[in-house]
């Protein structure tokens, strides 16, 4: 629907650019994965394709449309993490700007577009708030794989869906709790001051939603 | 290369949230990189971050956001994008991280003498937490070194063995100054660990959470 999309090559592009809160749903079962995932097509994450599409065809309305949903999100995160509304804004454009840029270290088979965002923002967080930069471990030795597998990529991309299913599902109370470990703004043991939840109990309900992750990234 | 003591889920969830201090991300990030279960945990911790960001709240952009976005990407595109890698030096000791912090290989290490043989280097990172390689000789025995709080050591070369096990490459003991250590390095060669260590008055969170797993509270 939109990849046709032809971008004014100035700056008149409206802000809010048509459809770029939308996303069409018919498109995720692209490249071959249609018949992998038949039935089930809209249970995968849908800013995949978007996001390969800006990594291999540098494919601006993809990009238009990955800014469009997670522009917003980028910039609630670092406002909840300590910044004020201007910083935050400032920061999500560039964290934005990053995954234009960096979009040719995307591996569809080892995190999701929201994980991979979120790991951007994350970074621009403590290289902003802390005024560090963020030791990284080695790559692994044998590099990104030249031809990754679909079945890889699809069923990645299937866990990380249920994750958010799984965290979305969860108690008001209990989401909230893990959305505040993540923001920064409170220490397990405060959580669980908070709401009454034993450490081990907010651990044991991470953990069994980390489960599968875990076990398709060995 | 099997490695048997790992991080705390509540470290590694800390690292994934961006919540600790450079030294303790700079040995996590080590393990991680001699660590393929640790590796394989930190993705599934930055999974439920990624997961975290789409379902969390938004707040709309301002109205020149998206152009002002596409102007820099207008502005860089000429720009080769790949940087030359910044880190060629590979050193069979030293992972990737630390070999960013050291500046070079194990030959580029400015050890001081700390007594009885054992030599040390302070990596440079934030305050509120200190790095140091440390370098045992085979067989010594570490004398209390005076940490208070939190104390991590991660095994580079050789082993040492305490009241915790034994630790070979890649294993890394979680201490809190309850735990009464005295690690002794093993006696068939010379033990490089890289040890971390918080400076209490500064650093808060972290402590109860790593105490939790070895006080069972």
């Amino acid at each position: 629907m939109f990849t046709t999309t032809v971008l004014p090559s100035d700056s008149q592009v409206s802000p809010v650019a048509k459809g770029m809160e939308m996303r069409d749903p018919s498109r995720v079962g692209a490249n071959g994965m249609d018949t992998l995932t038949a039935g089930m097509t809209n249970n995968v994450v849908p800013w995949v394709d978007d996001m390969l599409a800006v990594r291999d065809a540098r494919d601006e309305a993809a990009f238009i449309r990955v800014f469009g949903h997670f522009g917003p999100r980028v910039k609630a995160f670092l406002m909840r993490t300590g910044m004020d509304a201007a910083l935050a804004e400032e920061c999500a454009q560039e964290v934005l700007v990053t995954v234009w840029n960096k979009a040719h270290l995307y591996d569809a088979t080892r995190a999701s577009p929201s994980t991979w965002i979120f790991t951007i923002a994350r970074n621009k967080k403590i290289d902003v708030l802390r005024k560090q930069r963020r030791p990284e471990p080695e790559d692994l030795p044998w590099g990104p794989e030249a031809e990754p597998e679909q079945a890889e990529v699809i069923g990645l991309q299937q866990e990380s869906e249920q994750l958010g299913r799984a965290l979305r599902d969860l108690p008001e109370k209990q989401r909230e709790l893990i959305e505040k470990a993540y923001f920064g703004e409170l220490s397990h043991s405060e959580i669980a001051d908070q709401t009454g939840l034993p450490l081990g109990t907010i651990k044991s309900r991470i953990r069994l939603a980390l489960e599968r992750l875990r076990h398709s990234m060995k | 290369m099997t490695v048997k003591h790992h991080l705390t889920d509540d470290l590694l969830m800390a690292y994934s949230a961006g919540d600790l201090p450079e030294a303790v991300n700079l040995i996590v990030a080590t393990h991680i990189s001699l660590c393929d279960e640790c590796r394989a945990a930190l993705g599934s911790y930055d999974a439920v971050g990624g997961a975290v960001l789409d379902t969390c709240d938004t707040v709309e952009m301002s109205k020149a956001s998206l152009n002002s976005v596409l102007d820099m990407i207008h502005a860089q595109d000429s720009v080769v994008q790949d940087k030359p890698a910044s880190n060629t030096v590979h050193d069979d000791v030293l992972p990737a991280p630390l070999v960013d912090y050291v500046g070079g290989g194990l030959e580029n290490v400015r050890w001081r003498s700390a007594g009885m043989g054992v030599k040390q280097a302070i990596l440079p990172t934030s305050k509120d937490a200190t790095a140091r390689l440390l370098y045992i000789p085979a067989g010594t025995a570490i004398p209390d070194h005076g940490h208070h709080g939190l104390e991590l050591t991660l095994v580079l070369k050789g082993a040492f063995q305490d009241e915790g096990g034994y630790f070979g490459r890649g294993d890394i003991e979680v201490a809190s100054e309850d735990l009464n250590h005295t690690p002794v390095a093993d006696i068939s060669e010379d033990c490089i660990c890289l040890a971390v260590t918080d400076a209490p008055l500064k650093f808060k969170g972290l402590v109860p959470r790593i105490a939790q797993p070895f006080l069972g509270i």
